[in-house]
């Protein structure tokens, strides 16, 4: 009796820093067991040792979660992927264009994920895969923009992002768009709200410890646009930023705003080396 | 017509005879429960998939009745004894009326 209340007693003890610590797991993703991922890499050489390994969300998410993105048929995001599909093909604007007209299959944007953000010459600024579009449907089209985190625009670009799959991602952070680095890495690094929170303090800090009932991750942007359990649709990487500011409490830079789109090109570049997973699946 | 509303389904193409096969079907569809209300406080009307069959060769593999709490684009995975070759027929019945099918062929490996 007595060795086995000490057995139980033991058996508690060892169990209980596996639960507080919550670190990511070391599992594979395969997805439709073809499409290898990478999920894990050596960190790119400009976050100067500031993490040890960059890694994928999914990494921090449960075996269940983490196996609805291991199957199309089981990811959720690729309904919309669907629904991009339809509005690629679909005729609008004064041009009397759709995206095909142009643009034929959408095989055509593979590996355009992973470049994005990038500069632009013409404009003038880097521009977001979100801002390219709505160029493409105002000036190409002659077609009303979409929102800038609307369900349509998170549409096609999940359409867009699965093209890339599997690619890495590789944003370019010299030349001009070197600027535009540097001011999103300072946003990085600024802390904001009541809370004082910067980016760094939860997702380079703390990642892999728990915040209250949240797992914190990298804050990688890789797996975007990313279906999400809690609110069923797909999320854009602003609106991610926007709530994640939003819960520091401070009043928050809009999605699409110059702030945005400069932290953008910044966490992407600390992705730069894991595949590209849109659309992921989170919870 | 409720919009963006698309049936799937995944299906093997082919099977021995008497192999249990896994079915997963998802279609796409708001599923409105009618307890919500819009920004001016009316009532959104119900408007959900009710009724989901699946019939291989006209018999019945599996009839589900839905009720508002079941969630946005509902999820089914299910097995079923293929005995023969034949069509699997999925059907779905929409609260405004609409009836959304697929049909999947089943060959004898």
């Amino acid at each position: 009796m007595k060795f086995n209340a000490m057995t139980a007693i033991a058996a508690v003890l060892f169990s209980v820093p596996g639960l507080v610590a919550a670190d990511p797991d070391d599992d594979n993703l395969v997805i439709n067991g073809e499409i290898e991922m990478t999920t894990k890499a050596e960190p790119p050489a400009h976050l100067d040792g500031a993490l040890p390994e960059i890694m994928s969300g999914w990494h921090f998410r449960s075996d269940e979660t983490q196996a609805l993105q291991m199957d199309d048929f089981d990811n959720s995001g690729m309904i919309f992927v669907d629904e991009g599909m339809a509005q690629w093909n679909t005729v609008e604007g004064s041009e009397e264009k759709s995206c095909a007209t142009c643009h034929e299959d959408p095989s055509s944007m593979k590996g355009v994920r992973a470049s994005y953000p990038k500069w632009d010459e013409d404009a003038g600024e880097v521009q977001t895969l979100a801002m390219q579009i709505n160029d493409c449907r105002e000036n190409n089209m002659g077609a009303e923009p979409y929102g800038y985190t609307s369900g349509k625009m998170a549409n096609m670009e999940a359409l867009i992002a699965v093209q890339s799959r599997g690619m890495p991602v590789d944003v370019a952070i010299d030349g001009p768009a070197r600027e535009t680095w540097e001011k999103g890495k300072e946003l990085y690094y600024t802390r904001t709200g009541q809370l004082e929170l910067s980016c760094a303090n939860c997702h380079e800090q703390n990642y892999g410890n728990m915040i209250r009932a949240d797992h914190l991750s990298q804050g990688q942007i890789n797996g975007f646009p990313t279906y999400r359990l809690k609110n069923a649709k797909l999320n854009t990487v602003h609106a991610r930023f926007k709530g994640c500011v939003r819960d520091t409490r401070a009043e928050t830079f809009k999605p699409g705003s110059d702030e945005f789109v400069a932290l953008e090109l910044y966490v992407a570049s600390r992705g730069n080396g894991l595949s590209v997973e849109g659309p992921s699946v989170r919870n | 017509m409720a919009s963006g509303v698309r049936p799937r389904v995944k299906a093997p193409r082919s099977a021995e005879a008497g192999e249990v096969v896994t079915i997963k079907t998802l279609i796409s569809h708001k599923m409105e429960s009618g307890q919500r209300k819009d920004s001016d406080g009316n009532v959104i009307p119900r408007s959900i998939i009710h009724r989901f069959t699946c019939e291989f060769n006209g018999t019945s593999v599996i009839d589900v009745e839905m009720q508002p709490a079941i969630s946005t684009n509902p999820y089914f995975e299910f097995e079923a004894k293929i005995p023969e070759a034949g069509d699997m027929v999925f059907t779905w019945y929409d609260d405004d009326g609409d009836v959304y099918t697929e049909t999947k062929s089943v060959a004898m490996a």
